[in-house]
């Protein structure tokens, strides 16, 4: 559906976006994220045509977006970081100058009207002075913009921003909507709100694409350590015997624990932290040592987050140190 | 382009722009027909629009000031841009509703000649000439108020050098009279010129070399030709003064001569501001 290939887009010395390449098939919902300034929204505005490109390529279902930008622009529906807004327009006629912008005319614009209206829930706004509109119904207008004219393509720039959270939950059930009859992008700088209601993510740091795959995926191939909390009667040199008969610990650190137990932090970078912590069990039973409590952490997609985003500063940062010894 | 014509006539219509400038057009051409065709009973209709050209420099910058400085300042150019319209259907479509805001004032006082020949002999053809030229020529104004706006997201100051660019224009005519004449005078007033053409090159395409190479190639070529042929540039800075000013040429429909090559000069004012409004659009999109 949508390609973009080596795009590059430099500010003066300044680049913003660093040899973009991915592929965004047909439906479902798709999550651009990365830290503030990672050049998430010029990314958007340049697959949008709202802004240009220092080099490479957006085609939207075949058609490039700066040699044929009327049809590659009227298969995407586009609500920036701020929704462009008339603020002295009620919802009826700012939509209704869209949708006529978009070669909607008559009837069928009269009925997209109502259907957008609908699916966004602003049908008793529509008279109403959009300046008077609260923020979250000012995203839902932006957002019913966006949804004239019936494109394949929703492209939303952080459309949870600045929304209390019962209108963050609405706006998040309408976009999950949206993914089942059209291909949904959406950008934030919030974890949680990807992972809750993307397919699949980007992860965007310095303007390299650093990932791209399912949230559970993500999760599976993390390479942050995971950790194991235990806590037992043993003492500190029976438990030490103990777990050198298990493999897979990487770090091992004893406190003392609650009426006079031994807590024990262990951490691991095996894959599968259930085949540990099984073999933990048997260890501690065989030798007759009872374990009072088992705690698993397994890192999450924040934890993954933090560590692709920094390893790429710190990658970034070596192969300069490499550039200057040589 | 339909869609953004209704939508910026409909925008007009829903704020006070168009009544103010229709009412003050109105009120100007009023007092002017009360004075001259009324008081003064001159039967000359052209008169009134020679005397009422001068309040263009207030309303013309009024009608125009928002129309692409407010898109900036509210985002919504970003919706213009993602929309699947061309940047010069876009422009096309908002100086054609300018001008059919300025046409509604133009129908109304385009009665008043015939009012007056109710009552004497009017010069009916020259009164319609004059009403027509009025038009184109503020047809031309309008096009340069609407590049002034695409150049900031301030209204207030696209008003304001939208307002000293046209007076100046209006009183070039007598100024011309007071600079130097000379060869030496014209060349430097032009090596300014071409300084200033730099540094609005510098601004518009923030590319230094593309900025300094024209600036040189033009001192260069100024100064050669002097060397040359001084005498070329005798009398040159009044004569260029005289010929870029909109309102000297609006003096001939007022005589009586309908002048061709004034509409032409007119309409290629607007087609260079227009083509110049659309580079400053597209132009946000490269920085």
């Amino acid at each position: 559906m949508i390609t973009v290939e080596h795009l590059t887009k430099c500010y003066g010395d300044f680049v913003a976006v660093d040899d973009l390449s991915f592929e965004i098939g047909e439906g479902h919902v798709y999550g651009f994220l990365g830290p503030n300034g990672a050049g998430k929204s010029t990314t958007m505005n340049i697959m949008t045509g709202c802004l240009s490109a220092t080099a490479g390529h957006v085609r939207i279902d075949g058609h490039d977006i700066f040699d044929e930008p009327n049809q590659a622009k009227a298969l995407i529906g586009y609500l920036p970081e701020q929704p462009p807004l008339y603020m002295n327009e009620t919802p009826t006629e700012y939509l209704r100058f869209v949708g006529e912008a978009k070669g909607l005319r008559g009837e069928e614009l009269t009925r997209q009207i109502e259907s957008v209206m609908e699916q966004t829930k602003i049908q008793d706004m529509r008279n109403r002075c959009i300046n008077a509109l609260s923020k979250g119904y000012k995203q839902r207008v932006g957002i019913a913009q966006a949804l004239l004219g019936n494109p394949k393509v929703i492209i939303l720039d952080e459309p949870t921003v600045g929304l209390d959270p019962i209108q963050i939950i609405e706006i998040r059930d309408l976009i999950r909507q949206l993914g089942q009859s059209h291909t949904v992008i959406l950008s934030s700088h919030i974890l949680s709100e990807v992972q809750t209601m993307c397919e699949k993510i980007l992860i965007i740091a310095k303007g390299k694409l650093i990932a791209f795959d399912a949230p559970e995926n993500l999760e599976r191939r993390l390479l942050a350590p995971s950790e194991i909390t235990l806590t037992t009667e043993a003492d500190e040199q029976t438990a030490q015997e103990i777990l050198a008969g298990v493999d897979g610990i990487t770090e091992t650190k004893f406190s003392a624990g609650p009426d006079s137990l031994l807590t024990i932090h262990l951490r691991t970078d095996a894959h599968d932290i259930y085949h540990l912590s099984k073999a933990l069990f048997f260890a501690f039973a065989q030798k007759n040592t009872a374990l009072l409590e088992m705690a698993l952490k397994k890192a999450n997609l924040e934890d993954i987050f933090l560590e692709l985003t920094e390893s790429s500063e710190e990658s970034k940062s070596s192969a300069e140190a490499k550039g200057a010894k040589s | 382009m339909i869609a953004v014509l209704k939508h910026e006539l409909r925008s007009y219509f829903h704020s006070l722009t168009a009544y103010v400038f229709g009412a003050f057009l109105l009120l100007f051409i009023g007092l002017g027909s009360m004075l001259y065709n009324i008081q003064a009973a001159v039967s000359n209709f052209e008169f009134v629009l020679n005397f009422s050209s001068l309040i263009f420099v207030v309303i013309v910058p009024i009608l125009t000031m928002r129309v692409i400085a407010e898109e900036r300042k509210q985002k919504t150019d970003q919706l213009l841009y993602a929309l699947p319209i061309s940047t010069v259907q876009v422009i096309v479509g908002k100086y054609l509703a300018l001008l059919i805001l300025f046409l509604i004032p133009l129908a109304i006082i385009s009665i008043y000649p015939l009012i007056f020949s109710q009552f004497g002999d009017v010069y009916l053809l020259t009164a319609y000439g004059s009403l027509l030229a009025f038009f184109i020529m503020g047809a031309a104004l309008i096009a340069l108020g609407m590049f002034i706006s695409s150049l900031t997201d301030n209204q207030g100051l696209a008003a304001g050098i939208g307002i000293a660019v046209i007076l100046f224009n209006y009183y070039s005519v007598s100024l011309s009279e007071y600079v130097s004449s000379t060869a030496m005078g014209t060349v430097v007033a032009l090596l300014v010129l071409i300084l200033i053409l730099a540094a609005i090159i510098r601004f518009l395409t923030k590319n230094d070399s593309l900025a300094y190479g024209i600036g040189l190639v033009l001192v260069v070529a100024t100064l050669a030709m002097y060397l040359v042929n001084s005498t070329v540039f005798e009398g040159l800075l009044p004569e260029i003064m005289k010929a870029l000013s909109l309102f000297d040429r609006f003096a001939t429909f007022v005589n009586g001569v309908f002048d061709m090559t004034a509409i032409v000069y007119y309409c290629s004012v607007i087609a260079f501001f227009l083509f110049l409004s659309v580079q400053s659009l597209e132009k946000r999109r490269y920085n």
